[in-house]
């Protein structure tokens, strides 16, 4: 399916459906379809592709909703203007909450959103001014340079046009530099970071636009209904909007919309049908809604949108990035410059130290091996070095500048990118799209400038070195792979492309050779030698004994995180207490 | 406000506070063992406080012919699964078997014991162990098959869950509320405040649940068992420790915690089948102060929040839910400003 075709086919329906003569009842329908489907596509945003969750929208929805009443009541204020004032408070409340919780693990941003959305419920229904539980009446509908909208075809269009477009944007985010960074955030944090990503910004950006998207569709409906009451923004309503993402199918935009139109449908059917079933009146569609939420879950996780987008798998990207311009690069190191110095760093976890007062050095364009039995702390130096654990003790110097005490993602800034020991990649993007992670940094489109695509000369400059990495290392036919797909070998590949898309001084390599075949190694030893040919110094930490001779300047071995030797190849492998090490002693 | 006010308003906060305490540890059980937030808790308060008023009128209450129906469910299930496993029939109907006796046993109690009139102690026990017995039906049902889904999904499905049980609650309740009467109508002098006999079981039951829990964790085979499920689930596995075993069983004494609760609770207010929710999530707003893994942590949090509700309740009578959930945040916030980076992957 061509990625615009459902857009331009909704966009073509909305018109239509304005003017065929349904009636009035069902175009009704349809605006609280699109109302709901605006907040369910800002959580498709912050659930389905970031990991995060909110039962909390309906307030943001309410929030909207009693600003422009409130507002267009007492102040006889434009509905045009209330809606930035309702986006304002809105986005004041999103950020407080997200940057309070978004900071501690997953759980507590739903935990906060739903004692949120209560208070705010019980305080819209006690305060005064807003008309306790009986809300405010008697709205004006919106209109244009006196144009009345009202509550039929025309406000149809309006509702139609603002959830197609947000829809748009979210499309274009989502396949963008920080559409990218959104994408990685379900996955753990520790790749992105290590990318130079700032996960924590993320997090927060798609709480908030989600918030924001709610805020829009509580503004509409305060002038559709001409209403608001408490009843509508409550936590059941947040509940239910995290409903339509689920069954429509979280990770998809479209799902949104599919999601919001069913349970609107499903909604109303089961509120005539069940109480004349039962006998008595009541909302007994509850439990009908409690029932498929956990049935979704359990046999169809990715929701309805997930058996249509399976169908029409995604077409390859268009390469058109031929004639982009190349990504600046950063100044390489002189020869003879010391890259990386260690002194001394050490890591102990409770009574164990796993990195005992490791120090040495690396000069500019020299591979350096660091080996040594399982166990022996190499993994766990690699993540000091590279800041993603945080050291006991000791320094870390790189190109003259102290990096022990910063993040990840300000270490990877300044030109030190690596490689993870168990391969950390988004299974559903495709080659291409992972490795343009690595050039994260290299970019500085934002959010809106992605959501509006005016970001494109930069993404193909992005793209380009992507494609550029790939082949180099081998991997050009792949492009379009998604790398959930490939083999173990070539996914680690590609976490080396990826690397080099930093453009770094200082690659770190952790077990780059595993899983690979004779002549892949071989084809990786000649891209190794072909980087330090450049002048990029590279640390490697590797089993495979004969790349490992074959490609390094100097092995640092270790043993029981403690530093056992240090020298060429050649006198490492003459060492007896390597031996002894790897082997066992002899008696 | 004078002394003997806040000496009511405390004593009226920490009562709540000790059934806020219960529900908040009921939480904290489930989640370290399950990674389940467990938001329908409270559902098992209002089932609790229902099934004994239902008896109490004569009637055989709704959550029988309930627990019946789930039985059957979860027991079919069961049987498929064995079925699909191992092909073997007999084995097949002995595991759904097994799933459907306790819950028989008890619902057939349930329906002879419902016109007999009991006392009211026998009543409230039976009460107890029919809402203990939902316990592994919900998890077996709802939650079994995804163990191994992330927190997220768990949720989730947990608040599916919560939507269906409050529903179901009004099909076999009704919208109508019952107040239970006390179990206890003595009434103590303390000072100018007056201590009454159903305040005094509230806190011995509290007190002596708390005890046992902490026996039972700190002294069985099980309950470390449970314990090393919380902290390593493919570990425990590894030693033997079924996680659907110890999820079942979580899921009993939550219950059976909720149970009670609502059974202490129910004396003190009427009981709409929809009261629970609310009553849940300030034992949830004391477990999120524990950071939802401290048992003291949570019974601290707990008589925080009933102590801050009721003064609310006394200062702003409107804004107490608004005062009690608002309190989450700066909560939220004192934790993330102490964890510093909790950075984790899943």
């Amino acid at each position: 399916m061509k990625r615009g075709l459902p857009i331009v086919l909704l966009a073509l329906a909305v018109p239509v459906i304005a003017l065929l003569p349904l009636p009035d009842f069902w175009i009704a329908q349809l605006n609280y379809i699109g109302l709901y489907a605006l907040v369910s596509l800002g959580l498709v945003l912050l659930t389905g592709v970031g990991g995060l969750t909110s039962f909390g929208q309906a307030a943001f929805v309410g929030i909207g909703a009693y600003t422009t009443a409130w507002l267009t009541l007492n102040t006889g204020m434009s509905p045009w203007l209330t809606l930035f004032v309702g986006l304002a408070l809105t986005a004041i409340s999103a950020l407080i909450v997200g940057v309070i919780t978004l900071r501690m693990s997953g759980h507590y941003l739903p935990l906060a959103t739903i004692a949120w959305g209560l208070s705010l419920y019980y305080l819209m229904g006690n305060l005064d001014a807003l008309g306790k539980y009986d809300g405010l009446l008697g709205l004006k509908s919106l209109s244009i340079g006196g144009i009345n909208l009202g509550q039929g075809r025309l406000f149809f269009v309006l509702c139609w046009a603002i959830v197609i477009a947000s829809a748009v944007a979210l499309l274009n985010l989502l396949d963008s530099r920080p559409g990218r960074a959104i994408r990685s955030l379900k996955g753990g944090t520790q790749m992105a970071e290590a990318m130079g990503i700032n996960t924590f910004r993320y997090k927060v950006t798609i709480f908030f636009i989600a918030a924001l998207f709610a805020a829009v569709a509580g503004w509409l409906l305060a002038h559709f209904q001409r209403t608001v009451n408490p009843s509508a923004f409550g936590l059941k309503m947040g509940i239910e909007y995290l409903f339509m993402t689920v069954v429509g199918g979280v990770g998809y935009v479209w799902g949104a919309i599919v999601g919001a139109g069913l349970v609107k449908l499903l909604d109303d059917w089961l509120q005539v049908a069940l109480p004349a079933l039962i006998g008595t009146s009541g909302s007994y569609e509850v439990i009908v809604f409690g029932v498929v939420l956990v049935l979704v879950l359990k046999y169809l996780p990715e929701g309805l949108w997930s058996v249509v987008a399976r169908r029409f798998p995604k077409p390859d990207r268009v390469v058109d990035w031929a004639d982009a311009d190349d990504l600046p690069v950063r100044a390489k190191p002189q020869n003879g410059e010391r890259v990386l110095v260690i002194d001394s760093i050490r890591k102990q976890f409770g009574g164990l130290v796993a990195v005992n007062d490791i120090s040495f050095d690396i000069a500019a364009g020299q591979i350096v091996g660091l080996i040594g039995p399982n166990g022996a702390g190499k993994s766990t130096t690699f993540n000091l070095i590279t800041g993603v654990l945080s050291k006991t003790s000791g320094r870390v110097t790189f190109r003259g500048e102290d990096v022990s005490a910063l993040p990840s993602r300000e270490i990877s800034r300044k030109g030190m990118a690596r490689t993870f020991q168990h391969v950390k990649l988004i299974a559903d993007m495709t080659m291409l799209e992972n490795v343009a992670m690595g050039a994260y940094t290299r970019g500085r489109s934002g959010v809106l400038s992605s959501m509006l695509r005016t970001n494109r000369a930069e993404e193909r400059r992005l793209m380009k070195e992507a494609q550029r990495q790939l082949e180099r290392i081998g991997m050009g036919n792949y492009l379009h792979e998604q790398v959930g797909n490939l083999a173990m070998g070539q996914q680690r590949l590609m976490e080396i492309a990826r690397a080099l898309c930093c453009d770094p001084a200082l690659l770190l390599l952790d077990e780059p050779a595993a899983g690979l075949r004779h002549l892949e190694k071989q084809a990786l030893a000649a891209v190794l030698r072909q980087l330090q040919g450049e002048g990029m110094s590279i640390l490697l930490v590797e089993h495979d004994m004969d790349l490992v001779m074959d490609v390094c300047d100097q092995l640092v071995v270790m043993e029981f995180g403690t530093l056992l030797t240090r020298g060429t190849p050649a006198e490492v492998q003459a060492n007896p207490a390597v031996r002894a090490a790897y082997l066992g002693t002899e008696h | 406000m004078d002394f003997s006010i806040a000496g009511i308003l405390l004593l009226d906060g920490v009562t709540n506070g000790a059934v806020y305490a219960l529900l908040g540890l009921a939480t904290v059980l489930v989640f370290t063992v399950t990674r389940v937030i467990f938001i329908p808790q409270g559902e098992f308060v209002t089932y609790g406080a229902l099934t004994l008023a239902m008896m109490q009128t004569g009637k055989t209450p709704g959550t029988v012919w309930l627990l019946l129906i789930l039985a059957g469910v979860a027991s079919l299930m069961e049987m498929t699964e064995r079925w699909r496993h191992h092909g073997n029939t007999g084995r097949a109907v002995m595991a759904g078997l097994k799933t459907l006796a306790f819950p028989l046993a008890i619902a057939l109690l349930s329906i002879w014991a419902a016109s007999q009139q009991f006392p009211l102690w026998v009543q409230a026990a039976l009460s107890a162990a029919i809402v203990a017995a939902f316990g592994p039906l919900v998890y077996r049902v709802a939650y079994q098959s995804l163990e191994a889904a992330t927190p997220l999904v768990l949720l989730i499905v947990s608040v599916g869950v919560h939507f269906a049980m409050t529903g179901l609650g009004l099909l076999f309740f009704g919208a109508e509320g019952f107040r239970n009467p006390a179990f206890w109508d003595e009434r103590f002098a303390l000072g100018p405040v007056a201590l009454g006999g159903q305040a005094v079981i509230i806190f011995g039951v509290s007190l002596a649940l708390i005890v046992l829990l902490w026996l039972y964790f700190e002294k069985t085979l099980r309950g470390k068992a449970l314990r090393a499920t919380a902290v390593n689930r493919t570990g425990a596995r590894l030693m033997g420790i079924s996680t659907h075993a110890s999820g079942q069983l979580t899921f009993l004494m939550a219950a059976l915690i909720g149970g009670l609760s609502g059974l202490l609770i129910g004396p003190t207010t009427t009981v709409f089948y929809d009261s629970g929710f609310l009553i849940g999530l300030k034992g949830f707003v004391a477990a999120v102060i524990a950071g939802l893994s401290s048992y003291p942590g949570a019974l601290v949090g707990a008589l925080f929040v009933g102590i801050v509700e009721a003064f609310g309740a006394f200062w702003a009578s409107a804004f107490k839910e608004v005062i009690v959930f608002t309190l989450v945040l700066p909560i939220l916030l004192v934790r993330s400003l102490r964890s510093g980076h909790s950075d984790e992957d899943h």
